[in-house]
């Protein structure tokens, strides 16, 4: 049996990994769907509506699961941390409560119309069934970053007493919600969001252009999806990193742990590149076991906001013990490294639609179809970056993740129910990706066996596709 | 702006109240909304295969806006009650994940059933359906009587009890509302069902009251003799009002009697449990509740987007109102 805390953590680990990418195919997917769908009654276009119906239908089966796998999630704060919940109840609760009646009721109302109701309601109505939907999506993902933002750079808050128990009591509001890590973490999680789709947009079309290189409503998607990469993964690259200028200002140990810094130092080097040159490097990294191109002062440069003399803290000289300096190292340097995969993926797309010739690049094709679920991978790690590397706090320098953990909770409780939650989460993603392979293969049948119909609005428009 | 969020004073000095039974109207509407839910799941495991296809077109549209209550009657509880939500989640540990489990399975259960259409695959669904439809209220119920009674642990005879009570109630609601949403032999059927269910759920609800106040004294806090006596007038007022419905074919008023009848069991446990909120610990609304700031704060969100939802789901249930056409598609 696990001790009772570390079965907690593992359990939520477990849960948000695999929540993540549900909560993302919503925020990410919203945006496409509003766009087809607006396409679809603005231009009647057979290619909007098949485009609609496929990803509707992906949207669907994975807001289920998301919602399956969201609703423990939401309760898991009590049953395993419930001495953070009654600690911080006053600055959480609110959030989620607000979370619940601004965005959650918005997306499953608007969902059930835009499934069921296309034959039902006006076409205005169900283009703004499918805006709520995605208006839902970004209200919940404001909320919950709220909520992890305020643990990573907490403040609007006093610690009081009530009935024996200390309890940060809300002071104010707005600087609480709208503390310093938010609005870096929100702009950095949608526009993740928003990369992960549309490298699976991507890929998907990728895949059926591939197979029918004539395929109008996918290479359609194909022209969105690389634009939008170029456009997303760029921004991303720019905006992480002066994220990271941020992140060694307000959680100096992450920064320390993200770039494996033990000692403390003035005129601290910055790791571009780093190639473990031993096998300890894997869950040791340190400056002696790694190949690494940095650097000089960045390091300094970055944490101090300018100064290259700067002394950056080492993880030796903190008063807590570090997170687990490998996750952190590795996930933030897989991370990077995906990110500039991406830049290069749609700079390659984008100049492949300018110059002609998207739909005939087979290398393109391909390395966007092996990239499908790889936002979706460094969207985790950046996540993992941000929680792991925030240990051994769970609020930021007032309250450890042992803390805020449930007193007396058996091992034997937390071990069953981290087996049971493990077991669960995994068969609702193999069964998502087993279904959307499913609508990817019937899907397929259509590309490749029945010529598309005309575009009845521009018929020319078939004729020259066909002669490309 | 700086007056109405006051950090010194509530809005109004009955809010903590007003917030306790906020709380119990969500839960309430949970119960109803979810409760039909899981009756169409209980129910779905007696149907031919034509039927259940009218049953899944009834529950498709509606039963993700549904559960959300569930969503917020949590939220709500940990923004107004932080320690109430705290300790009955961990106090009653396995069986809120075993309750987690039975939503999950109803839910994806139902969602991928059309996927494939071999033998195998359509009625592990099935099953996954109505076992999660048959679990969650059961446990839902557990719930409420472990916390109702301060039970330290929900192995105990009342929970039971009052577990296959809200099965029961649940029956009834998925009966009245299939009764609304089908014609012919399936709502003939429905009717039958409804009437049998509605005679189990009065007689499982006095056994359980009836072994919490005489078999098992200790239960804190004892419900008053009035207030068992008002319940249970209530009930049996609503359930004769719903036989009688059912006997004149009349859906409607039948689903009005139901959601009556689930409302006096809900009010029934506040009653019961006020000024208590946590009777297990003994803590009240006023030791319990959040700081003024934080309530004022909750208070103007609820007032803003409650109406808001009450649009939301009365445009959704006009949508899909009626009973569910021939060959609709669900999922």
């Amino acid at each position: 049996m696990l001790d009772a805390v570390v079965a907690g953590r593992a359990q939520f680990a477990v849960a948000t990994t695999i929540h993540i990418v549900f909560a993302s195919l919503s925020i990410g997917l919203g945006p496409f769907l509003v766009y087809f769908v607006v396409q679809e009654i603005r231009t009647g276009k057979q290619r909007y509506i098949r485009l609609r119906k496929f990803f509707t239908k992906v949207f669907a089966v994975g807001f289920v699961m998301g919602t399956v796998t969201g609703i423990p999630l939401g309760f898991m704060f009590g049953t395993n941390f419930a001495t953070f919940s009654t600690m911080a109840g006053e600055m959480i609760g609110g959030p989620l409560s607000f979370e619940t009646k601004m965005a959650f009721f918005l997306e499953a109302v608007f969902l059930g119309v835009l499934l069921f109701g296309r034959e039902k309601v006006s076409e205005w109505f169900y283009a703004l069934s499918a805006f709520f939907v995605a208006a839902g999506a970004w209200f919940s993902a404001f909320w919950i970053l709220v909520v992890n933002s305020w643990m990573q750079t907490p403040q609007g808050f006093e610690l009081v007493d009530r009935g024996g128990t200390e309890v940060a009591t809300l002071v104010d509001p707005v600087a609480a919600f709208l503390n310093p890590r938010f609005p870096w973490m929100f702009v950095h999680m949608q526009n993740a969001a928003l990369i992960s789709v549309t490298l699976l947009v991507a890929g998907i079309a990728a895949y059926f252009v591939w197979q029918n290189r004539d395929s109008e409503v996918w290479s359609t998607a194909l022209k969105i999806a690389v634009v939008v990469l170029f456009i997303t993964a760029t921004a991303q690259v720019i905006h992480g990193d002066l994220y990271g200028r941020h992140v060694a200002e307000t959680q100096p140990q992450k920064f320390a742990a993200m770039e494996a810094h033990y000692e403390t130092e003035r005129g601290a080097d910055l790791h571009i590149i780093a190639i473990p040159t031993e096998l300890d490097a894997m869950t040791d990294p340190r400056a002696d076991n790694l190949f690494k191109i940095s650097i000089p002062y960045a390091a300094s440069f970055l944490a101090s906001g300018g100064d290259p003399t700067a002394e950056v803290t080492g993880l030796n000289d903190f008063e807590y013990d570090p997170p687990p300096v490998a996750l952190v190292f590795w996930s933030f340097r897989l991370m990077v490294a995906l990110g500039f995969w991406f830049v290069l993926l749609g700079a390659w797309g984008t100049y492949r639609l300018w110059k002609g010739g998207l739909t005939d690049d087979d290398r393109l094709l391909q390395a966007l179809m092996v990239s499908t679920p790889l936002g979706f991978v460094a969207l985790n790690m950046g996540w993992y970056v941000t929680e792991i590397g925030r240990q051994p706090w769970i609020i930021q320098d007032v309250l450890t993740t042992t803390e805020g953990a449930t007193i007396g909770l058996s091992s034997t409780e937390a071990t069953l129910s981290l087996a049971g939650v493990t077991a669960g989460y995994t068969a609702v993603m193999v069964l998502f990706i087993y279904i959307v392979r499913r609508y990817i293969r019937s899907e397929r049948e259509r590309v490749v066996e029945t010529t598309e119909p005309p575009e009845p609005t521009q018929p020319s428009q078939s004729v020259v596709s066909a002669d490309d | 702006m700086t007056s109405l969020l006051s950090p010194e004073a509530y809005f109004h000095a009955g809010l903590p109240e007003f917030w306790f039974a906020f709380v119990f109207v969500v839960f309430g509407l949970y119960v109803i909304l979810d409760g039909f839910d899981f009756g169409i799941g209980i129910l779905y495991a007696d149907v031919d295969e034509a039927d259940k296809a009218t049953m899944l077109g009834a529950f498709g549209p509606v039963w993700k806006a549904n559960e959300v209550w569930l969503i917020l009657f949590g939220t709500t509880l940990f923004a107004a009650f932080p320690a109430v939500y705290s300790n009955l989640l961990s106090r009653y540990y396995l069986l809120i994940f075993a309750l987690l489990l039975a939503l999950v399975m109803r839910g994806v259960g139902s969602k991928v059933r059309k996927e494939r259409s071999d033998d195998l695959w359509v009625d592990t669904c099935d099953r996954l359906f109505v076992a999660g439809s048959i679990a969650a209220p059961f446990l839902l119920g557990m719930l409420v009587a472990g916390w109702l009674f301060g039970l330290p642990s929900v192995l105990d005879i009342a929970a039971v009890a009052v577990g296959l009570s809200v099965t029961a109630l649940c029956v009834v609601y998925g009966a009245a509302f299939m009764a609304i949403k089908s014609r012919g032999t399936l709502q003939t059927k429905m009717y039958e069902r409804g009437k049998q269910s509605t005679v189990a759920y009065v007689g499982l609800i006095a056994t359980s009251l009836v072994y919490a106040l005489v078999v098992a004294p200790g239960a804190a806090p004892p419900p008053t003799v009035e207030a068992v006596g008002v319940a249970a007038l209530l009930t049996v007022g609503c359930a004769a009002i719903g036989l009688w419905a059912i006997r004149a074919r009349r859906p409607y008023s039948w689903f009005i009697s139901v959601v009556g009848m689930g409302l006096v069991l809900v009010g029934f446990v506040a009653y019961t449990m006020f000024p208590v909120v946590d009777p297990a610990v003994e803590l009240t609304i006023r030791e319990g509740i959040v700081a003024p700031l934080a309530l004022n704060l909750n208070t103007i969100f609820a007032v803003t987007f409650i109406p808001i939802i009450f649009v939301y789901f009365g445009l959704l249930y006009s949508v899909f109102s009626g009973p569910v056409e021939e060959g609709v598609t669900y999922g």
